[in-house]
């Protein structure tokens, strides 16, 4: 009997993971839903409009009706494109922005795969995100999305290699690549004080600005710039395929916000560790400050008008590139001298 | 079979599939794609043995850089299939003793593991006491960090020799200073003039 349970338990393990996967998704599509409608909400009371209010009380249903509207409709492929490519684009890049939630933990031990390269996974899997982008805009075979598909190859590429410094300067703080590692590095008896946002100010700057980079949101969002390109690379997509593209930059843009919240703002950790702020679950802590990012996300949205291309490129190679590879360094020094790098 | 071997054949047999449509297929984005499908199993087989790091590296890497500006540079090129196929009998030759060599040089390498199994033993065993994070930090950083910074030079050196190969300073071209218009005060940017009503300036 013991010895089925043992032969039986990689299949036991193999179905409660299937479980968590899908219990997160679930989670997670409904957060979008609402985080998407939160986006166009903040927007609108910037510029005083009202935005979506008609669908169920202050418009929250508005995104399951787009849901709807997006499933229903009949999806059409241009006679000129390369239909496979065409297709799998927005699958991969859904798929992408899904697969990086396997490794990220929203509380202590709550994460699908606790692995001791998360860091790295996610920057791999952030950094695929791009082939969505590149093989959308080319397989349609028209002006508009191809030449959005070279900006966004061009960017974020560019984008990529501040935000890999910036990781770097975190890692050498805490002296493991595991996710959950780099959260409880930032637990000390200063609460808030202790995040890393403090001590790496710059680089959270530099951070947060290259993620609205990396997710092509506004100010950066030149890919699918409506006064340039129309819709950049997603001019020739309609009905699900186009529902896919958003959803998947959505997720992404979450991911980003999670990110930030885990390599600089304390992860689940509560802000300061007294009596009424740690009767919380450490969950909660993760999702308000999942949603605290995100409303800087769409604040930048509202207010900040659009580089032009040359602008993008230059902040990214010849401000945020010195600057964090400069930090890399100072940071290394500091730790190295004082004696308080971790691990030794 | 254990899940690791299944997993291994599963890798395996989509590497080499699509390492060979790389050069079957006929649309140069195409075997661009399948490209970076044999990149992502690669690091599949990677992951299986245990080298985590070596896994992730490449995915960043070779697919999300390398292989970005690949599909870039040939999405951009205009390729004629007629003109390719042209040089095909000319080159064959030469590809085909290259191929060989390379074939030769395959199979005594995995030869040796059936010719004389103990020669392949006397391989140094890996350090399973650290993860293999820190083994390569170590090798890379510790133990050879001279050859390391030589290499780094000579990447640095070919990076400079690219860029002043193809820099062009053109002669009337207007550039934006960022610093210059940052550095504007009201006093320097604009003058107030009194202006006689109905005349102008």
């Amino acid at each position: 009997m013991a010895q089925d349970i043992a032969s039986y338990g990689w299949a036991l393990a193999l179905g409660l993971t299937i479980l968590k996967s899908l219990g997160l998704l679930a989670i997670l599509l409904v957060f979008v839903a609402f985080i998407l409608l939160a986006d166009r909400k903040i927007w609108a009371a910037v510029q005083l409009r009202r935005g979506p209010n008609v669908v169920g009380p202050f418009g929250l249903f508005q995104s399951f009706a787009d849901l709807l509207k997006f499933i229903l409709k009949e999806p059409t492929i241009p006679a000129g494109a390369n239909k496979g490519v065409f297709l799998l684009a927005p699958l991969v890049t859904t798929t992408l922005a899904l697969s990086a939630w396997a490794v990220l933990p929203v509380m202590d031990g709550w994460a699908i795969a606790n692995i001791n390269v998360g860091v790295l996974y996610i920057f791999a899997v952030s950094s695929l995100g791009v082939y969505g982008v590149i093989m959308g805009g080319w397989a349609s075979n028209s002006k508009y999305p191809f030449l959005g598909a070279l900006r966004s190859a061009a960017q974020m590429v560019s984008y990529e290699v501040s935000i890999g410094f910036v990781v770097i300067t975190v890692l050498l703080c805490v002296g493991s690549l595991n996710l959950s590692d780099v959260v409880n590095a930032q637990h000390g008896s200063y609460g808030l004080f202790n995040w890393f946002w403090l001590p790496l100010f710059p680089m959270f700057i530099i951070f947060f600005i290259s993620a609205l980079a990396e997710t092509n949101r506004p100010p950066f969002d030149l890919v699918e710039a409506e006064s340039e390109l129309v819709a950049g690379f997603m001019v020739e997509y309609g009905s699900t395929p186009y529902m896919m593209f958003m959803l998947g930059e959505y997720v992404a843009i979450v991911t980003m916000c999670a990110m930030t919240t885990i390599l600089f703002l304390g992860g689940w950790l509560p802000p300061f560790d007294v009596a009424p702020f740690t009767w919380v679950p450490g969950v909660i802590w993760f999702v308000i400050k999942v949603c605290f990012v995100f409303f800087m996300f769409a604040m930048v949205k509202a207010f900040v008008p659009r580089y032009r291309y040359d602008q993008l490129m230059r902040l990214g190679w010849k401000v945020f590139l010195p600057i964090s590879l400069f930090m890399v360094v100072a940071v290394a020094a500091v730790l190295q001298f004082t004696g308080w790098a971790p691990g030794h | 079979m254990s899940v690791a071997q299944a997993f291994f054949y599963l890798f395996s047999a989509v590497m080499v599939g699509s390492a060979f449509m790389v050069i079957v297929s006929r649309n140069p984005v195409h075997s661009v794609l399948f490209l970076i499908l044999t990149f992502v199993n690669a690091a599949g087989l990677f992951l299986l043995m245990g080298a985590e790091f070596l896994a992730m590296i490449l995915i960043v890497v070779y697919v999300g850089a390398v292989a970005v500006l690949f599909l870039f540079v040939v999405m951009m090129l205009d390729v004629d299939f007629a003109e390719l196929k042209q040089g095909f009998a000319k080159h064959l030759p030469l590809g085909s003793i290259l191929g060989l060599i390379f074939l030769i040089e395959l199979v005594m390498v995995i030869g040796t593991y059936f010719v004389s199994p103990d020669a392949a033993r006397t391989a140094p065993k890996p350090d399973t006491t650290v993860s293999n994070t820190e083994a390569l930090g170590r090798v890379l950083y510790t133990d050879y960090i001279y050859y390391f910074q030589i290499a780094g030079l000579v990447l640095l050196v070919a990076m400079i020799g690219a860029i002043v190969l193809t820099l062009r300073h053109k002669v009337g071209v207007k550039r934006q200073n960022i610093a210059d218009q940052v550095a504007r005060t009201k006093e320097t940017a604009m003058e107030v003039r009194k202006v006689a009503s109905g005349q102008g300036l």
